[in-house]
């Protein structure tokens, strides 16, 4: 029964896990979506089609001060490298909005 | 046996569990009511429908065209025309299958999960989001009421008011006096009156001679408060002066027939007066019983759930989210947090807590802008910046970086507009 109850578990945490974690990630994701607008050519770069790599070192650089920014490296300040990668992943794989 | 038959129920258990996500699409029937239009409102409906393609979501808002708040200095000032600050709501009717409702919210009934608009109708919810913005305290400066504002404008809501502002700066002659009362904290857009002086400094500066705007406030200090006196010394040389509530700025009384504004000790009589007055969460969100003594409403700092009446969330500028400012920007995140906390809900999942951010721009001229940005968590039961991060742009920068967050400022418009109103 032990064992039975330690696979229960088991596979409740992997049903469970990725739809409690999806939805962070993707709404802190969507967070940059405000200014970086997918649907407009603005004076704000779109970060559509940039693969993730890319955008985890600009935002690296911007949070450790290594990159010159106007506003950037006060908020990529604001979230741990993980939380960025994190970020970083959910845009570069994001395509059109609906 | 029993193990099998276990395991069996178990399999079936996880089946269910791992089709859980598939419930976002939302379970048959569900609907979710909207009250309020603005930043927050249409965000909110936009990324609900994201989340739940299914869902019926109904947005209550009594004007057919939305005009923001942000920009309305710009048009204030004459760098723009007020048309530009107009968004209508066929996008989210017609792109994301939003109910647009053009009718007033006039209760809401939190037990038996009702809104009552104006028109008589009812609307049932299983969820319901709360985003009305401010209302105005009229009396609470003596004189300023409803009539005084059509002859000393507040301008705090864009639309009619912004343009009458505008009007009555244009009639301002050489060497006038304009007043801009700023009230006390807590109110919506806390850069935004600062952002007003330049602009209409920026106006009488090009085009008439000897003028003066004079900011009377209720506070000993302001949002971005170094950045713009640095600014305006740069632009405008001494053409704008602030008057702290500790110097006796606080505008206590007005006579809009006579023209005069007065604090504890001194009258003035400017040739155009803005009264900007205290303010508290929009009607409904009071009538409803949302709101707290101070005026706005309690919630939760994750879900934005109401802390006062379940299945009610309020976000934007009603709402008391810790040190997050009253904002588009503040409201449009809040919205997303929200709309992904009621689809969680809706679909029977837990939701984690989630950082926000607040980025603010503000205009001193129309090629110099400066900004303020956070980003917020959830600490000890409130919405506070994350250590180390956030902050305004720095002293003493040069022309270029003063142009590109200018420019960085349009870019910022067009794309949380498009974001809350489809583009």
């Amino acid at each position: 029964m032990r064992s039975l109850a330690a696979f229960m578990a088991l596979v409740v945490m992997a049903a469970a896990l990725p739809a409690r974690a999806e939805a962070p990630v993707r709404l802190m994701a969507e967070t940059c979506l405000a200014c970086h607008s997918p649907e407009l050519h603005s004076t704000i770069p779109t970060l559509a089609g940039r693969p993730a790599g890319d955008l985890l070192r600009l935002l690296l650089a911007f949070r450790d001060g290594s990159r010159a920014a106007t506003i950037m490296d006060r908020i990529a300040k604001g979230y741990s490298r993980e939380e960025l990668g994190a970020i970083a992943g959910e845009l570069a794989g994001k395509g059109e909005r609906p | 046996m029993t193990g099998r038959l276990s395991r069996r129920a178990l399999l079936g258990g996880a089946t269910a569990l791992l089709a859980a996500p598939a419930l976002a699409a939302g379970p048959r029937g569900a609907r979710v009511v909207i009250v309020g239009g603005g930043f927050g409102g249409a965000t909110a409906a936009r990324y609900l429908r994201r989340a739940m393609p299914e869902l019926r979501i109904t947005l209550v808002e009594p004007n057919r065209v939305h005009v923001t708040c942000p920009g309305s200095n710009a048009v204030i000032g004459g760098l723009e025309p007020l048309s530009r600050l107009e968004h209508g709501y066929d996008r989210l009717r017609s792109r994301f299958g939003i109910e647009v409702v053009h009718d007033a919210a006039v209760a809401i009934e939190g037990e038996r999960r009702r809104v009552r608009l104006g028109g008589g109708a009812e609307i049932a919810y299983d969820r319901l989001i709360v985003s009305p913005g401010i209302d105005l305290r009229w009396n609470e400066i003596e004189g300023y009421g409803e009539a005084a504002a059509l002859t000393m404008p507040h301008a705090w809501k864009a639309g009619e008011q912004t343009a009458l502002l505008r009007r009555r700066l244009e009639a301002v002659e050489d060497g006038g006096v304009v007043i801009i009362a700023a009230p006390g904290n807590p109110f919506r857009c806390p850069p935004g009156p600062y952002e007003r002086a330049g602009l209409i400094a920026w106006h009488l500066s090009r085009t008439r001679k000897g003028c003066k705007v004079l900011i009377l406030d209720a506070k000993d200090s302001f949002s971005k408060q170094a950045l713009f006196q640095e600014g305006w010394k740069a632009l405008y040389g001494d053409m704008i002066e602030w008057v702290s509530g500790a110097s006796n700025g606080r505008v206590v009384r007005v006579n809009a027939a006579e023209g005069w504004v007065e604090t504890d000790f001194d009258r003035f009589t400017p040739a155009l007066a803005n009264i900007i007055p205290p303010q508290g969460a929009g009607r409904i969100a009071v009538a409803a019983g949302l709101a707290e003594a101070g005026g706005f409403c309690p919630v939760d700092p994750a879900t934005f759930e109401s802390r006062r009446i379940p299945g009610i969330h309020v976000i934007g500028d009603s709402c008391i989210a810790g040190e997050m400012p009253k904002s588009a920007s503040s409201a449009n995140n809040q919205a997303k947090i929200a709309a992904a906390a009621v689809a969680a809900s809706l679909a029977g999942q837990g939701f984690a807590s989630v950082k926000a951010i607040n980025v603010c721009y503000s205009l001193l001229a129309p090629d110099y802008g400066i900004s303020v940005a956070g980003v917020y968590d959830v600490a000890d039961g409130r919405r506070a910046g994350v250590a180390g991060s956030g902050g305004v742009s720095p002293l003493g920068a040069d022309a270029h970086a003063r142009k590109t967050e200018a420019e960085y400022a349009v870019g910022w418009y067009a794309g949380i507009c498009a974001d809350a109103w489809g583009g």
